[in-house]
């Protein structure tokens, strides 16, 4: 019997490295000038997914992402990594999905693969840092969830250990499968592409999914979908401006400290 | 009654945790601004003594779930036993904190509930909406305010259809605050028993291992930092002083450390930890480039040196001249006037 993992992933834009032309004059973000990046704790997904097949030989890992066609990109790097397959659930009518709507589009993909044992995803993105697509997916699949998750303990065809993060320690947990984990930044990288992978790979198309192949009710997707709207962004990344020098006056010291409060900054 | 309902997660004591006593705080300013009730939900194990510690934060209603299948925390009952209160009461906003608990579970009944839901909220108000394109107005609206993409964007968020709007927040980030040290409110009890039948076998807790609170400031939204010009151990605990009251971290650099000043795990800079809060109040600080390594893409920064060719000044946003000692407690008063 076979033991399907699905891995979550995204491609995100890198927010690390955001450089002065990163937001466009009117505050929105210039997505074109942002380098894009496989999302760092959906690698670490990954790699906790392949440690499972390293584990487990006939364990297959699906990739599934959700974005524009180029991110086709995190697949064949998933791919290259070693995972088996993946695809791209990309459409027009999944654009200015929030959270819920994202999720809920995840979970329709997943029931499309029959049954699947494990679902690993990273913890958040790092253009969102919402952290709430794992919880909604394992919602929506009525199956449990394992969140924080630092590092598999053991695994076999019923079960899977593991040790989570929590505020102040760890705990270890034993989850029956079929079980949704999110993994953090402090679990274990992901190993390299392989060179006869990327080889023997770099033919393969990556498939893309719309919208009608996942049986899903229309009005559940997309911005359409999605309860939160956004009223309004401000622009707070300055390019350091002349530094504002201050006599240390209660005037000074008060306006500067209502400045900062307006700002939201403190 | 459409009320405001605080989700009260407990500290490793059985006490209400600070994140929950901070959000029935805000929880009392916007249940006051919208006239309705504040409400908490605690759910335990044996915390009937910490469910009664709310009503000096302005709670009226205290829904307690008391059952030992809840404690410690596990996603599904805790999930299960909040979504069925949550359709019974129909709150119209739900807080919760932004912590491993919070962020666990509040995502999961936003999806049950099928309502929005935002994290890490770093403020929360009440205003009007209007739809940009149908120009419909929504008023008594929760503006969930957050920064987004990686701290480059704030954000407004708001929820005009969906009911409960639901959001979580950091801890420190908002205040704490007893509300009137009288106020009474009173324990709902919910019944736990047929709810929980199905959730408690999924996932076991095998071992729990909790560390002494260990000092931690890489993920700090906020960071006061002191240099050797702090002078001494002593004028060192003003920071701590001024941290608690802005809710931020205690940082320093390697000078202060060697120094005897503080712990070296508060080290920023090339030996230390790198930092990226969004304000960092570098006080007595020089600005060596070790030091500037750690913090210079720091969102905002501001100095406070006697030196004002100080080579920190040079990247900071503001520069305040003069001695710490006395601009630290000036600016801490001036910050708790314009709270007011």
């Amino acid at each position: 019997m076979s033991f399907k993992i699905v891995v979550l992933a995204k491609q995100v834009p890198d927010t690390h490295n955001v450089g002065a032309d990163a937001m466009n004059t009117d505050g929105t973000v210039n997505r074109a000038a942002l380098p894009t990046v496989f999302n760092p704790e959906d690698l670490k997904a990954l790699e906790m997914a392949l440690q499972v097949k390293d584990q487990m030989p006939d364990a297959t890992v699906t990739v599934v992402t959700m974005g524009p066609p180029r991110a086709a990109e995190i697949i064949k790097d998933a791919r290259n990594r070693g995972a088996d397959d993946g695809f791209v659930l990309s459409d027009a009518r999944f654009a200015g999905a929030d959270t819920l709507a994202t999720s809920y589009a995840l979970s329709q993909a997943i029931r499309q693969l029959g049954k699947v044992d494990l679902i690993l995803g990273g913890r958040q993105a790092i253009d969102g840092d919402t952290a709430q697509v794992g919880p909604q997916v394992a919602e929506k699949l009525d199956i449990p969830q394992v969140t924080y998750a630092e590092e598999l303990l053991a695994i076999d065809a019923k079960s899977i250990t593991i040790r989570r993060r929590l505020e102040r320690g760890t705990e270890c947990v034993k989850a029956q499968l079929p079980v949704l984990v999110t993994v953090t930044s402090a679990a274990a990288d992901c190993r390299f592409p392989n060179a006869h992978r990327m080889i023997r790979l770099s033919k393969e198309e990556v498939r893309m999914i719309n919208a009608d192949s996942i049986d899903a009710e229309m009005d559940r997707l997309g911005l359409k979908g999605s309860p939160t709207k956004v009223k309004q962004i401000e622009n707070v990344v300055l390019a350091h401006k002349e530094s504002v020098v201050l006599e240390p006056t209660e005037a000074a010291l008060s306006e500067l400290s209502a400045t900062l409060i307006k700002e939201h900054i403190l | 009654m459409n009320n405001v309902l605080v989700y009260c997660e407990l500290s490793e004591k059985n006490q209400i945790a600070d994140i929950a006593l901070e959000l029935c705080t805000k929880g009392r300013q916007l249940a006051s601004r919208l006239g309705c009730r504040l409400q908490a939900a605690v759910l335990g194990s044996g915390v009937k003594a910490a469910a009664e510690s709310l009503y000096p934060y302005g709670v009226d209603e205290v829904f307690l779930a008391d059952d030992p299948r809840l404690s410690p925390y596990r996603t599904l009952p805790h999930s299960d036993v909040l979504s069925k209160l949550i359709q019974k009461e129909q709150p119209q906003i739900v807080l919760f904190g932004a912590s491993s608990v919070g962020r666990d579970l509040a995502p999961r009944i936003a999806s049950f509930l099928r309502c929005g839901l935002t994290a890490d909220c770093t403020q929360l108000e009440i205003g009007s909406h209007e739809d940009p394109k149908t120009k419909k107005t929504y008023e008594n609206i929760l503006y969930q305010i957050r920064p987004a993409f990686g701290g480059n964007i704030i954000a407004t968020i708001v929820c005009p259809e969906t009911r409960p709007q639901m959001a979580t927040v950091r801890e420190g980030v908002m205040k704490k605050e007893v509300f009137d040290p009288a106020y009474k409110g009173v324990i709902v009890p919910v019944a736990v028993e047929a709810s929980l039948a199905k959730a408690d076998q999924a996932v076991e807790i095998l071992s729990r291992e909790i560390e002494e609170q260990k000092i931690d400031i890489k993920g700090a939204q906020i960071i006061v930092a002191g240099g050797y010009g702090m002078g001494s151990r002593e004028n060192f605990q003003l920071l701590h002083q001024f941290a608690r009251l802005i809710g931020a971290s205690v940082g320093a650099t390697r000078a202060a450390v060697d120094a005897g000043f503080c712990e070296g795990e508060r080290q920023i800079g090339q030996t230390g930890v790198t930092v990226r809060p969004k304000l960092y109040i570098a006080c007595g600080i020089s600005g060596a480039v070790q030091h500037r390594a750690g913090m210079e893409q720091s969102a905002k920064i501001i100095s406070i040196n006697t030196d004002p060719d100080a080579p920190i000044n040079a990247i900071a946003d503001y520069t305040i001249v003069g001695d710490v000692m006395t601009v630290i407690p000036q600016f801490m008063a001036c910050y708790k006037n314009n709270l007011k």
